[in-house]
């Protein structure tokens, strides 16, 4: 038994079907990558976890038990940081931290004051003061500090800056090598990637991939644009990669990372004047992999689009896995 | 660009989002105002009340610190002075709120900030927030004189008495711009400005004990602190005597320096910086607030401060009036059959006393109201999930702000009853004695508070949603049952449906236990069925 297991869960609010049937299993000990596009239904999966919502049907196992009729007990194992934090605007940050800390049953309190000191944050000053990355940053004080064995993160660096980010990597990295259990929400490909062992894509309330990163690579192809001053020629006969659009001064292509650097050569030979390479956003990939009806991409692509496999392939290859 | 570039399109902005709110300001308070001069008009018809009504203001010192000057016995005088301070403390209240919440609030939330990258000059935010506020002042003021005209009143001391309203309305218009470039968040700002208005009323009381009455004992003049406040200028002004149309150069004055320095300050503070710190609280939690009551207590503590320093001074103030109340009521018939049908009781003073403690209840359960819904509003603001995925269960976080509540009540309630005890007993004699009976007096009436704190459980745990309005809703229903069931003569059915018909009247009455009993049966099967509710439910925010 995982420590989250999740299927066939639906969840409908008046008319809206907010989760349609979603799986998720996430193992101890894993970092499970939990992504989606905004509305997906990331953070009502977690609301439901968490026992702040009910299900409407499918089964919900948290630590192999129910997570609305147990959930006090339950709590006492996870730590949590929603999305949008919230707070009580005259209390001070440390007051928020100490009192989560309190009602979880306890913190550990140089761990908490070590936390203050490297994501730099001011104790003293209230929360309304705070700005949401500041509010954010006290949750995941709160969190890291609790003697837990799971964390429930919903997209916990929406408003930390680049640097902070990178010490919340290094923290949810030494508490997954104490053995610890984290379920990460994102809609931000690369944090998920940086962080995560095993990864369940989740679209309009349904799992479309799961499975491990590599297992995924071929999701994660980078876009590059350039213009030369020599006609483009022989593209396709290049391996990973695929043109989006080519003209005879310039292309949009997709190329899978390990084929970049023979891209990049081939491409010098062409005389390069401008050259833009992107990753592209889980919006985009949705778009072109899973988009329903016609896709405004794809109807864009004259040249030699590659269908993927569709969703209904892929996702029943990654279910037979388990 | 000039520091005004972007004020017409902000103006109109302004006017936008306030449009609702500037419509019930403006009908309102001139609404307010006309039903109160026709109510006195009923209660003040003849000569004789009014002469007594006026010497009363004259002698007693409660009404000089409550009411202001008096000008005359005419009936503009005395419904100018009569509704001077519901008037003046709504009008300068909405100004304020107004102002801040276009300034300080727009920083605040980054509105600002996204405005002030467009094409904006500096002060731009400011003076159109100004310009709809004073201008709101203006036409309040201009519905105001209509009002009092229509209820009856003579042209130039209507204008006079609404002009003298508007004035405060642009006195504390002034003071919020300044205290919103002072302080760094919209609660700060307001509750400075709020001080001021404290301060200015405190002046303005002070300046009247002091002032000395007319040889003919009605009316007197005011002494100098009353000329330092705001809200004195407005009795100096005296509408309905002998008006003095220069002090409106007063506000305005104060408007002027208000603006150029407001102008200044915020020419030199960043945007979204206050010139004041904002306070800051312990790094660490104090233990005795790490647990779901520890944690409601605290968080009620100021407010709960609030409401006892307030019912405090007016249980006070209450009592002492006992004292010149008798004389009061030997002038005024109507006066004493309202009293006398809002009290339940024969003896006057009882009647009297028991009347006040009914007001003192359902002013009580404004703060029920109040501090209760903040179990919902912690929901709504998205504070609650995060508590509740810790081992907090659901039923004891309610019942932490409902103990928590309950406690706050039972204390002010006690407050309301001692404070007129001791009012009462050190203007007649025996302060212990009074203050032990009305402390009793006024516990009786706990049990429809709890009523209604069930109400509110109730509305929390099954109509999410519509527990805030509804909650208040109950409240002014009940509010409107005590007030004008008997005066409209309603069925005692629908009386019935307020819990606060049920407490017996005390000290008017005697006490008997079966009301209570069942109030607090009902209340606690409200409070059973809201938190089962409660556990049952969605989040909902
Ligand atoms: N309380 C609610 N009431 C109504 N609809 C909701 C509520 N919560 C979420 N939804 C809807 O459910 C869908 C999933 O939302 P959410 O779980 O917040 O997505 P995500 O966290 O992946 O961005 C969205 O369409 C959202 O509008
Ligand atoms: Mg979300």
């Amino acid at each position: 038994m995982g420590v989250i297991s999740v299927s066939e869960l639906v969840k409908t609010f008046g008319g809206t079907r907010a989760l349609d049937g979603l799986d998720l299993r996430v193992e101890a000990g894993e970092v499970h990558g939990f992504l989606g596009p905004n509305g997906a239904g990331k953070s009502t999966t977690i609301r439901i976890l968490l026992g702040l919502l009910r299900h409407d049907s499918g089964t919900v196992r948290l630590f192999d038990a129910d997570p609305w009729r147990d959930a006090v007990s339950l709590h006492r194992r996870l730590a949590y940081v929603p999305g949008d934090v919230n707070l009580w605007p005259n209390l001070s940050g440390g007051e928020a931290i100490d009192l989560f800390g309190a009602l979880r049953g306890g913190l550990d309190r140089n761990r908490r004051d070590a936390l203050l000191r490297r994501f730099e944050l001011d104790p003293t000053k209230k929360c309304r003061a705070y700005s949401k990355g500041n509010r954010q940053k006290v949750a995941i004080v709160a969190a890291l500090a609790a003697d837990v064995e799971l964390l429930v993160l919903d997209e916990p660096t929406s408003g930390l800056d680049p640097l902070m980010e990178s010490v919340f990597q290094d923290e949810v990295r030494r508490f997954s090598r104490a053995g610890g259990t984290v379920l990460l929400s994102s809609h931000v490909l690369a944090e998920v990637e940086a962080l995560c062992d095993r990864v369940s894509i989740i679209r309009e309330g349904r799992t479309v991939e799961s499975g491990t990163l590599t297992e995924l690579r071929h999701l994660t192809r980078t876009s590059v644009t350039v213009e030369t001053e020599r006609p483009l020629t022989g593209l396709d006969r290049l391996p990973g990669v695929n043109p989006v659009e080519v003209g005879d001064h310039h292309a949009h292509l997709e190329v899978e990372p390990q084929h970049l650097a023979a891209l990049l050569s081939h491409l010098l030979s062409f005389g390069v004047r401008a050259l833009t390479s992107t990753p592209p956003t889980l919006e985009e990939l949705f778009l072109r992999h899973y988009g329903p009806g016609p896709d405004p991409a794809a109807t864009s692509t004259p040249v030699g689009a590659v269908a993927p496999a569709g969703p209904a392939g892929a996702t029943a290859d990654r279910r037979g896995d388990r | 660009m000039s520091a005004l570039t972007g004020t017409g399109s902000l103006t109109r902005l302004v006017l936008r989002r306030d449009r609702v709110m500037l419509g019930l300001w403006l009908l309102g308070l001139p609404l307010l105002a006309a039903s109160l001069a026709v109510s006195m008009a009923d209660i003040y018809g003849g000569d004789q009340e009014r002469i007594g009504y006026a010497t009363t203001a004259t002698s007693s010192l409660v009404a000089r610190v409550f009411n202001g000057p008096i000008h005359g016995t005419s009936l503009g005088a005395v419904v100018a002075t009569e509704s001077f301070l519901t008037l003046a403390v709504l009008t300068a209240l909405l100004s304020t709120f107004a102002v801040v919440r276009h300034t300080r609030q727009n920083e605040e939330t980054g509105r600002a900030e996204l405005l002030g990258s467009s094409v904006l000059g500096r002060h731009a935010l400011l003076t159109a927030a100004l310009l709809v506020v004073v201008g709101a002042n203006l036409l309040a003021a201009v519905g105001l004189a209509v009002a009092l005209v229509a209820a009856g009143l003579p042209v130039t001391g209507s204008v006079a008495a609404a002009a003298a309203i508007g004035a405060i309305g642009v006195s504390f218009t002034a003071v919020a711009a300044v205290t919103a470039q002072l302080a760094g968040t919209s609660r700060g700002a307001n509750a400075l400005a709020a001080a001021a208005l404290g301060a200015a009323f405190a002046l303005r009381a002070l300046g009247d004990v002091l002032g000395d009455a007319n040889p003919d004992g009605i009316g007197f003049t005011s002494a100098w602190p009353s000329w330092l406040s705001p809200m004195g200028w407005s009795g100096q002004l005296r509408p309905f005597g002998d008006e003095r149309w220069w002090v409106l150069l007063l506000p305005a004055g104060l408007l002027a320096v208000a603006v150029a320095v407001a102008y200044r300050l915020t020419d030199r503070r960043d945007l979204g910086a206050g010139l004041l710190a904002e306070r800051r609280g312990p790094a660490v939690a104090a233990t005795r607030m790490l647990s779901p009551v520890g944690l409601a207590w605290h968080l009620h503590r100021g407010t709960l401060l609030g409401w006892v320093v307030g019912i405090g001074l007016v249980g006070f103030a209450m009592g002492v009036a006992v004292d010149e109340f008798d004389d009061l009521i030997a002038e005024n018939a109507a006066a004493a059959e309202m009293i006398n049908q809002f009290g339940g009781g024969d003896v006057l003073v009882d009647a009297y006393l028991s009347a006040m403690l009914a007001i003192f209840a359902l002013t009580v359960g404004a703060y029920v109201v109040q501090a209760l819904l903040r179990a919902r509003t912690e929901e709504t603001d998205g504070i609650l999930e995060a508590v509740l995925a810790t081992s907090v269960n659901r039923i004891t976080w309610l019942g932490g702000h409902l103990l928590t509540t309950v406690l706050g009540a039972t204390g002010l309630v006690l407050v309301g009853g001692i404070s007129t005890g001791l009012g009462e007993g050190l203007a007649t004699g025996d302060p212990v004695g009074r203050m032990l009976a009305l402390a009793g007096a006024a516990l009786v009436r706990l049990p429809a508070l709890l009523v209604l704190a069930g109400v509110v459980v109730l509305l929390i745990g099954l109509l999410p949603r519509a527990a805030v309005p509804l909650s208040w809703a109950a409240l002014l229903l009940f509010l409107l049952l005590g007030q004008l069931g008997t005066v409209l003569d309603l069925p005692q059915r629908v009386l019935d449906l307020s819990p606060f018909t049920h407490v017996p009247a005390v000290p008017a009455t005697d006490v008997t236990a079966l009301p209570l009993v069942v109030l607090t049966t009902v209340a606690a099967v409200l409070v059973t069925a809201g938190l089962a509710g409660y556990r049952r439910r969605d989040l909902t925010t």
